[in-house]
């Protein structure tokens, strides 16, 4: 056929503003969110020294650690799987690289590259397991929530006696890997901002002149650049496309050729991988491993790319709305703290903005896609 | 009269002692729109499947171009240009049209050291095509969501088109739709027979057929009951053939003629 393609405008097809297409996306819900909440603290917790550079780091390494988990669930759930596994993969890899380095005194690397690999195998069990039985992802890594936790309790009582282990800090010294997860970047950066009188620097003590504020956690820079990779995965690669396509219909994705089962696979090693990083991150921030670490974390993320604008079936979501989920839980989290408001509270703030977020989101979605 | 572009002789397919199909024979020309007409659980799902490489059959020859072929798995089907559109597994609702259209064949550009998917350029011909089929998109990334279901058949079949199909299989394509939408992607069977694509199409509203078809073949409990050419075969036969005569005559009756 050779007939060029005509602009016909169809009187059905309505004129959407740029500042309508601009606004109706994903992640609006959690923009939202994240807007309202910050307003709300400056009301009511300005004063509290929520805002100064520490009440900042406070509440940024606070969202950090929930949107290192939330990337990994973020992409799973968009693949159509979850993963309840991740608070118990959290306990079970700290206490992995506390065994390998203080028990048995391997290097440190070594134990971490350990942890990371045996994760990484835990998660791909998970999925080989979803995809070959095809049992939902919910039951299979509920079950492993129980196994690990177990397993991880068993290991420290059974090779120390212990639940809590500890002196990874001393292991963990001039340790190059250890580094890329335990230190701080842009200390110069900082300590010259201290001497400018920007940044509160300790009066007396060893550190005096030291700004209070230090550097930026390694921690903050792997959120970082999960969540970048993480986006830039799905929206900008066509492993991407498959992402969403195996959540959106694993059996018509299957029927034009796309992995769906490698897909699924991969996401649960990834949500693995984020849930080795959060561990590796707080052993050696600790300094020490206890079994009981990571307890309801795999919720927490969960939660986080829901309000992000996730859809818990799967098919559809966006990372960076997941990092503003994360961000304001971290924030709320924190800033009641500052605020000095009842910690149990928090849970009722926290259930509240959940059902907001997801009646909202869920009116976007609807929106965009057309559901009915 | 060159050979068919693909040629079906006495497909049998069983699974276990469950006889689906019992001798099917059907065959396709270049440029033809072949009705395969048949009522529910005639055999009509497993012989598509069987067509498009999903089943493999027990007994009986297939062949394209007159060469004898056995397709293992669907890829196999699919890389030999045959492709199915599924009545509603055409299409994922949640993601854009473009995402859609180039699902499992996504196009990637370089940028450093990664390859992306080239969105600019997979946009632009989404548009394209579709504006070739008679659909006027808003944008390529608008949700297939938004379309209405005539739409995402086209917008399968246009993709099925794009990607070197030569023989298209669209499973009950229009038993969905409104009256309206039907039209629309009957018109667009039409335009895809004219690049000379096989199409064999699959229903069991027999005015529908008669509205597109060239030849008609009406299948009954797992077999062919023969293959008719336009003109030799009114609509009343057929739906005699597809629902095995005697009752449904009597049912008609009693109905006043309306079915």
């Amino acid at each position: 056929m050779s007939d060029t393609p005509q602009a016909v405008v169809d009187e059905r097809v309505q004129k959407q503003s740029k500042l309508k297409k601009a606004l109706i996306r994903p992640e609006l819900g959690s923009i939202c969110g994240t807007i309202l909440v910050f307003v709300f603290f400056f009301l009511v917790a300005a004063d509290s020294g929520m805002f100064s550079a520490e009440g900042t780091m406070n509440w940024t390494v606070v969202s950090a650690q929930f949107a290192i988990i939330a990337v990994g669930a973020c992409l799973l759930m968009i693949a159509g799987e979850f993963d309840l596994s991740v608070g118990s993969m959290i306990g079970f890899s700290g206490i992995v690289i506390a065994l390998m380095s203080v028990t048995y005194g391997f290097p440190m690397w070594v134990a971490i590259l350990t942890a990371f690999a045996v994760a990484m195998a835990i998660g791909w069990l998970n999925g080989y397991i979803c995809v070959k039985t095809g049992l939902p992802s919910f039951i299979v890594t509920l079950a492993f929530l129980y196994i690990l936790r177990g397993l991880t309790i068993f290991l420290s009582i059974a090779t120390t006696n212990k639940t809590i282990i500890g002196g990874v800090k001393e292991a963990a010294e001039g340790d190059p890997l250890a580094a890329l997860f335990g230190g701080k970047v842009l200390t110069g950066l900082f300590s010259w901002m201290g001497e400018q009188g920007w940044l509160a620097t300790f009066k007396g003590g060893s550190r005096a002149g030291q700004p209070i504020v230090d550097g930026i956690p390694m921690l903050v820079v792997w959120a970082i650049v999960l969540v970048i990779f993480g986006h830039f995965l799905l929206t900008r690669t066509r492993f991407g496309n498959w992402i969403y396509a195996s959540g959106g219909d694993a059996q018509a994705a299957r029927y034009v050729g796309v992995p769906v089962d490698r897909v699924k696979i991969l996401m649960f090693m990834f949500t693995a991988f984020c849930a080795t990083v959060f561990a590796t991150c707080q052993v050696i921030e600790f300094g020490s491993a206890a079994a009981d670490r990571g307890l309801l974390k795999e919720f927490e993320a969960i939660i986080s790319v829901v309000i992000g604008g996730a859809l818990l079936t799967g098919g559809y979501g966006s990372v960076v709305g997941a990092a503003l989920g994360a961000l304001i839980f971290g924030v709320v989290q924190q800033g009641l703290f500052f605020a000095n408001v009842e910690s149990s509270l928090f849970r009722v703030f926290l259930g509240t903005i959940l059902l907001l977020a997801v009646i909202l989101n869920t009116y976007i979605r609807r929106m965009i896609t057309g559901e009915r | 009269m060159s050979a068919p572009l693909i040629e079906m002789i006495d497909i049998e397919k069983h699974f276990g002692s469950v006889i689906a199909l019992a001798g099917v024979s059907l065959s396709v020309q270049e440029g033809e729109c072949h009705c395969l007409l048949g009522d529910n659980g005639a055999g009509k799902s497993t012989f598509i499947k069987t067509l498009a490489g999903v089943h493999q059959p027990t007994k009986g020859e297939m062949r394209i171009d007159g060469k004898t072929v056995h397709f293992p798995n669907a890829r196999a089907a699919i890389d030999a240009g045959i492709a199915t559109v599924y009545q509603d597994l055409a299409m994922i609702p949640l993601m854009s049209v473009a995402r859609n259209f180039w699902m499992g064949r996504e196009p990637q550009k370089s940028v450093g050291p990664f390859k992306i998917w080239d969105a600019d350029k997979a946009n632009a011909i989404t548009m394209e095509e579709m504006a070739r089929m008679g659909i006027n998109l808003r944008e390529a990334d608008q949700a297939v969501g938004t379309l209405s279901g005539g739409e995402r058949q086209t917008v399968a079949i246009a993709r099925a088109v794009y990607f070197g199909a030569r023989v298209l299989i669209l499973d009950e394509p229009t038993s969905a739709l409104g009256v309206r939408q039907t039209a629309n992607v009957l018109s667009t069977i039409d335009r895809v027979r004219k690049k000379g694509i096989g199409v064999v199409f699959i229903t069991h509203n027999v005015r529908h057929a008669m509205a597109v078809g060239d030849r008609f073949t009406v299948l009954n409990r797992g077999k062919t009951l023969g293959t008719a050419a336009r003109g030799e075969v009114g609509v009343e036969e057929l739906q005699d053939l597809m629902a095995g005569g005697k009752e449904m005559v009597q049912l008609e009756q009693s109905l006043g003629g309306t079915v």
